[in-house]
C-alpha cells in the first residue's frame, strides 16, 4: 500500500517533525500577564486603577515607613531627627510595648535575681528612661514580667495538643490543669485555692464511677452534687489546714492592675473555651422536643443577639450588683468573662443550629435505628458531624469574640486601647497615635488571622468526601 | 402456651417519671423550669432588696421630666428644656441614621469588593483580598478610633484655609470642605417654601415630601409606560421606541418642581473662626460612618462572593446552552439564585451594623446610648430603669429587622415538596 502510495503522492513526510515552541504570547511571563492582567477592555482598566491604588499607597505611606525612628524617648525628639520629613516614630512602641501587652501589671524587681539575668544592675538604674536599663528593655521584661510570660508559655504548651492531634493524647491532662496553673500564676495567692478547686472535678469523677455500679441515674446526680459539697463546704476549711501546714503562695495582684493585650487574652481564650460548650448546650436546647426547655433557650438566644455587647458590658458594670445578694461585690474581670462567654455562647448556638440543619435527616434516623439514646446519639453521631459543618462558622465566633474584647475599655479595663490613650496623655508622647495604632492592629491582626487559617487547616484535615 | 405481657401502663408507678420515655420529658421539663423560676425570683429578690437598701423604687417617671443637656446632632427638634423621653428619641434616630447610612454604603462597598475579588484582573482580586482580610481581622472600634484621628489630627483646621495663600482648599469646585471640625457640605435650600408638615414627634418639610411622592410616581408611570411597550410587542412582535418617553416621564416632573420651587444649593463659606452655611457632618458621624462602611463592607464581600461561587458553573453552561447572552444569563439565572445565598447573612450583617452604632460611645457620637444610656442615666441615677428601656429599644430594632429577614427568607425559599 505504502509503495502505492509513495508512487503517487509527490512527498511523503517519514519523520516527525520537531514540536515548535508556543508563540510567544502563550508562555511565560506575557502569558501570564496576558491572561492575569491584561484579558480584556475592562481588566485592563480594572488592573490600571489596582496598580495607581498601589502606586498611591506607596508613595504616601513609603517615605513614612522609610523614615522609621526607633531610638527615641519622645516625640519631640522624633521631630527633631526626622527635621519636617514624614516619619514613623516607633520608639514609643519601643518605650512603651511592655505596657502595652502587660498593662499596669506589678513588675518584678529583685535587683539581684534581675541583674543575674540581664547583666543589668537595677542599684545605679532609675527606670526605664535610664541608660542602663536599656540594654535590658528587650529581653529583661520577661523576666520583670516572669509571671504573665510564664502563663503565656505554658498557654502556648497547653494550647498545642488541643490544636493538633500529633501530639500524645497524654499531654492534653496538662491542658486540662492548666486553667487553674494560669490563675494561680496570674491572680497570685496561695497555690491550695486552684488546687482544692480543681480537685472539685475529681470527687464529682470518683462519685461518678463509685455510683455508676449502683445506677447511672444516681452516678449523674453524685457526678454533679459531689462537687458541689466539696466546693462549698469542704474545700474551704481543708485547704485552710492544708495552706497553713505548707504555705505556697505568690503575691496576690488585684484584677485592676491587669491591662494590655494580656487582659484581651485572658478574656477572649477563657471565653473562647467556655462559650463552645455553653453553645452547644444553647443548641441542643433550642432543637429540643421538649417545649419548656425549647422557649427558654430561644428567648435566652434572641435576647442575647438582640441586643448590642456593650449594653451587657455596661449591665456587668453598673447592675450586676443589683441582681447579687446584698454585699456581694465580685472581680470586674471575671464579670466581664462572665458577659462576654453569654453572647457568644449565643451566637455560637445558632452557629451549631445552623449545622444541625445541614445535617442530612438519615443521620438523625440512623442514630435512632441503631438504638442509641438521646446523649449517645448526639455524642457518637450527630455533633462530631455538626461540629464539623460548623467550623467555620464557630472560628468566625471566635475572632468576632477575641475582637470583641477592645470593648472592655468603656467600662474601665485598660486594654491596649485604653492604653494607647494612657500612652498619648503622657507628656513625652502626646500627639503620637499612628505608630501606636498600628502596633494593636498588628498584633490583633496575627492572632485573627492566625484562627482563621487554623480553621482551614483543619476544615482540610476533617474533610471526608471526595470531589 | 403465649405469654403476654400486661402492658403496664394501667398501673402508674413512681420510678416510671424517670425511666419511662413517655413521662421523663415532663419531669425533665417540671425540674427545668422549677430551677430557671428558682434563678428567677433569686434575681429579683435581690434586686428588691438591693433597691430597698439604697432606698431606690422603680419608677419610670424621670422620662417626663426635664433633660438639661443638649444633643449635637438632632434630626428633630429638641433643647435641654425638652423631656428625657425625648432625648430617647432624639438618640433613637440618630442611632438609625448612622445604620441606614452603614447599611447602604456598606452593601455598595460590599458588592463592589466581592465581585472585584472574583476577577480575572489578579492585583485587583489581591487587593480587594489584603482589604477584606485587614479590616476582617482587627476589631471595629480600632478602625473608627483609628479615622476618628484621622479626622481630627490630620485634617486641616478652618483657619488653614484663609488668606491670600490659603495651606488648604476646598474639594470639588469650592463645595466641601473637610477640616478638623468637620465636613461642610453644599446644604439643599428651597426659594418657595411649601410650609411644614407637624407629624407629632417630627415635622417634616413639605418640599420633600412633594419631592419624594413625584420621584415614586415617576417610577411607577415609567414602569406602567414599559408593560405597555411590552404588551404592544407581545401582539405585534415590534417594540415601540420609548426611550424619551422615559426619559422625559423619569426627569422632567421632578426638574419642574425643583424649579417651581426654587431650589438651589447653599456653599459653605468661611465667615470668622469658621465654615458657615451649607450642611454639617460632624467628625463622629463620620468616622463611625467610614468605620462601619468598611468593616462591615469586608463582611459582605465575603458573603457576595460565596454567593456568587455557591452557584454552581452546570448554571452558567446550562444558560449559554439556552443562547441567553452573558447579562440575561447573569440577571436572569445567576443572580436570582445567588441572591437566595447572600440576603439572609446579608440582613445579618445589617443587624450588626445596628447593634455596632453602639460603640458610637468612643467618638462621642450622640446616639441612643449617649443619650438614655449614658447622660440620662447618669443624671437621674436610674440605672435599672434606663438599662431596662435602652436594651428593649435595641431588642425592638434588632427583632423587626430580623423579622423583616425572616419574611423575606420565606418569600425566596426554593418550595420543597
Amino acid at each position: 500500500m505504502s509503495d502505492t502510495h509513495s508512487n503517487t503522492a509527490a512527498y511523503v513526510r517519514d519523520t516527525m517533525i520537531p514540536q515548535k515552541a508556543p508563540p510567544t504570547g502563550q508562555v511565560g511571563a506575557v502569558r501570564w500577564l496576558t491572561e492575569n492582567l491584561f484579558s480584556g477592555p475592562v481588566n485592563t482598566i480594572l488592573t490600571l486603577l489596582g496598580v495607581a491604588a498601589v502606586y498611591f499607597l506607596f508613595v504616601h505611606l513609603g517615605p513614612w515607613f522609610q523614615n522609621s525612628i526607633w531610638n527615641a524617648n519622645s516625640l519631640a525628639e522624633c521631630r527633631e531627627i526626622l527635621d519636617g520629613a514624614s516619619g514613623a516614630c516607633w520608639g514609643v512602641i519601643k518605650d512603651r510595648w511592655h505596657q502595652l501587652l502587660f498593662g499596669f501589671y506589678p513588675q518584678y524587681t529583685d535587683p539581684a535575681i534581675i541583674s543575674a539575668l540581664t547583666g543589668v544592675d537595677l542599684a545605679t538604674a532609675k527606670g526605664w528612661g535610664d541608660a542602663s536599663v536599656e540594654a535590658e528593655k528587650g529581653f529583661g521584661v520577661v523576666f520583670r514580667y516572669w509571671r504573665p510570660s510564664l502563663t503565656f508559655i505554658l498557654m502556648v504548651a497547653a494550647l498545642v495538643p488541643v490544636l493538633f492531634d500529633a501530639i500524645p493524647r497524654k499531654a492534653l491532662w496538662f491542658s486540662a490543669a492548666f486553667p487553674f496553673l494560669a490563675f494561680w500564676l496570674l491572680w497570685g495567692g496561695s497555690i491550695w485555692f486552684p488546687v482544692f478547686a480543681m480537685m472539685g472535678f475529681a470527687v464529682g469523677y470518683i462519685a461518678f464511677i463509685a455510683l455508676q455500679r449502683i445506677s447511672s441515674l444516681a452516678a449523674t446526680v453524685g457526678a454533679v452534687l459531689a462537687p458541689v459539697i466539696w466546693w462549698f463546704f469542704l474545700a474551704e476549711p481543708i485547704g485552710d489546714a492544708v495552706a497553713s501546714a505548707i504555705p505556697i503562695s505568690l503575691v496576690p495582684i488585684q484584677s485592676h492592675d491587669f491591662g494590655g493585650f494580656m487582659i484581651s487574652i485572658i478574656i477572649g481564650v477563657t471565653g473562647i473555651a467556655l462559650s463552645l460548650p455553653i453553645g452547644i448546650l444553647l443548641a441542643l436546647g433550642r432543637q429540643s422536643d421538649m417545649p419548656l426547655v425549647k422557649w427558654i433557650c430561644v428567648g435566652f438566644i434572641e435576647f442575647i443577639r438582640g441586643v448590642p455587647l456593650i449594653t451587657l458590658l455596661f449591665t456587668a458594670s453598673l447592675l450586676l450588683n443589683y441582681f447579687l445578694p446584698p454585699g456581694t461585690n465580685f472581680d470586674i474581670v471575671l464579670r466581664v468573662i462572665i458577659m462576654v462567654t453569654l453572647f457568644a455562647a449565643a451566637y455560637m448556638a445558632e452557629v451549631i443550629r445552623g449545622g444541625f440543619a445541614a445535617l442530612p435527616r438519615g443521620q438523625y434516623e440512623a442514630a435512632d435505628a441503631l438504638g442509641l439514646d438521646y446523649w449517645k446519639s448526639q455524642r457518637l453521631i450527630l455533633l462530631p458531624q455538626v461540629l464539623k459543618i460548623s467550623i467555620p462558622g464557630i472560628v468566625n465566633t471566635f475572632i468576632g469574640l477575641f475582637k470583641d474584647t477592645t470593648l472592655v475599655v468603656f467600662i474601665g479595663i485598660l486594654d491596649p486601647i485604653g492604653l494607647s490613650s494612657a500612652i498619648r496623655a503622657d507628656s513625652n508622647w502626646n500627639g503620637i497615635f499612628m505608630e501606636l495604632y498600628a502596633f494593636i492592629a498588628l498584633c490583633f491582626f496575627i492572632f485573627c488571622f492566625g484562627m482563621s487559617r487554623y480553621s482551614q487547616y483543619l476544615e482540610g484535615k476533617l474533610k471526608t468526601d471526595h470531589h | 402456651m403465649a405469654m403476654t405481657s400486661e402492658p403496664s401502663g394501667s398501673s402508674f408507678r413512681l420510678s416510671m417519671l424517670i425511666y419511662d420515655t413517655r413521662y421523663r420529658s415532663i419531669t425533665i421539663q417540671i425540674l427545668f423550669l422549677f430551677l430557671f423560676m428558682a434563678g428567677f425570683a433569686w434575681l429579683v429578690d435581690n434586686t428588691l432588696a438591693n433597691l430597698a437598701q439604697k432606698g431606690k423604687d422603680i419608677n419610670f417617671g424621670f422620662l417626663g421630666s426635664r433633660a438639661g443637656y443638649d444633643i449635637n446632632q438632632m434630626l428633630v427638634n429638641y433643647t435641654n428644656d425638652s423631656s428625657h423621653a425625648r432625648a430617647w428619641i432624639v438618640g433613637l434616630l440618630n442611632t438609625l441614621v448612622l445604620a441606614v447610612a452603614a447599611c447602604a454604603s456598606a452593601t455598595v462597598i460590599g458588592v463592589i469588593a466581592g465581585v472585584l475579588r472574583l476577577s480575572k484582573s489578579w492585583i485587583v482580586s489581591k487587593i480587594m483580598t489584603v482589604y477584606v482580610e485587614i479590616f476582617r481581622n482587627v476589631p471595629l472600634l480600632l478602625w473608627i478610633i483609628v479615622i476618628f484621628a484621622v479626622l481630627t489630627e490630620i485634617t486641616p483646621a478652618p483657619n488653614a484655609f484663609r488668606g491670600e495663600n490659603p495651606t488648604s482648599s476646598m474639594f470639588f469646585f469650592d463645595s466641601v470642605a473637610i477640616t478638623n471640625r468637620g465636613t461642610y457640605l453644599p446644604g439643599a435650600l428651597f426659594d418657595r417654601s411649601l410650609g411644614d408638615i407637624n407629624l407629632g414627634i417630627v415635622s417634616v418639610s413639605t418640599n420633600y415630601i412633594v419631592l419624594i411622592a413625584l420621584i415614586i410616581a415617576s417610577i411607577w408611570g415609567y414602569r406602567a409606560l414599559q408593560r405597555k411597550a411590552g404588551v404592544v410587542q407581545e401582539a405585534t412582535g415590534v417594540r415601540p421606541v420609548t426611550w424619551w418617553k422615559s426619559a422625559l416621564i423619569l426627569i422632567a416632573p421632578t426638574l419642574i418642581a425643583l424649579l417651581a420651587m426654587g431650589f438651589h444649593l447653599e456653599y459653605p463659606e468661611l465667615k470668622g473662626f469658621n465654615f458657615q452655611g451649607g450642611s454639617y457632618l460632624r467628625n463622629s458621624f463620620i468616622a463611625m460612618w467610614l468605620a462601619l462602611t468598611l468593616y462591615t463592607g469586608a463582611f459582605i464581600a465575603e458573603n457576595v462572593r460565596a454567593g456568587i461561587l455557591a452557584i454552581s458553573k452546570g448554571q452558567t453552561e446550562a444558560a449559554f446552552a439556552l443562547g441567553l447572552r452573558p447579562n440575561r444569563t447573569m440577571n436572569l439565572v445567576i443572580l436570582p439564585q445567588a441572591l437566595r445565598v447572600i440576603i439572609p447573612p446579608l440582613i445579618s450583617q445589617y443587624l450588626n451594623i445596628t447593634k455596632n452604632t453602639s460603640l458610637a460611645i468612643a467618638v462621642g457620637y450622640m446616639d441612643l446610648r449617649a443619650t438614655l444610656g449614658g447622660i440620662t442615666l447618669n443624671q437621674t441615677g436610674r440605672e435599672l430603669e434606663c438599662m431596662l428601656l435602652l436594651m428593649m429599644t435595641y431588642l425592638i430594632v434588632s427583632l423587626m429587622i430580623s423579622g423583616a429577614m425572616n419574611v423575606y427568607n420565606n418569600s425566596v425559599k426554593l418550595k420543597e415538596r
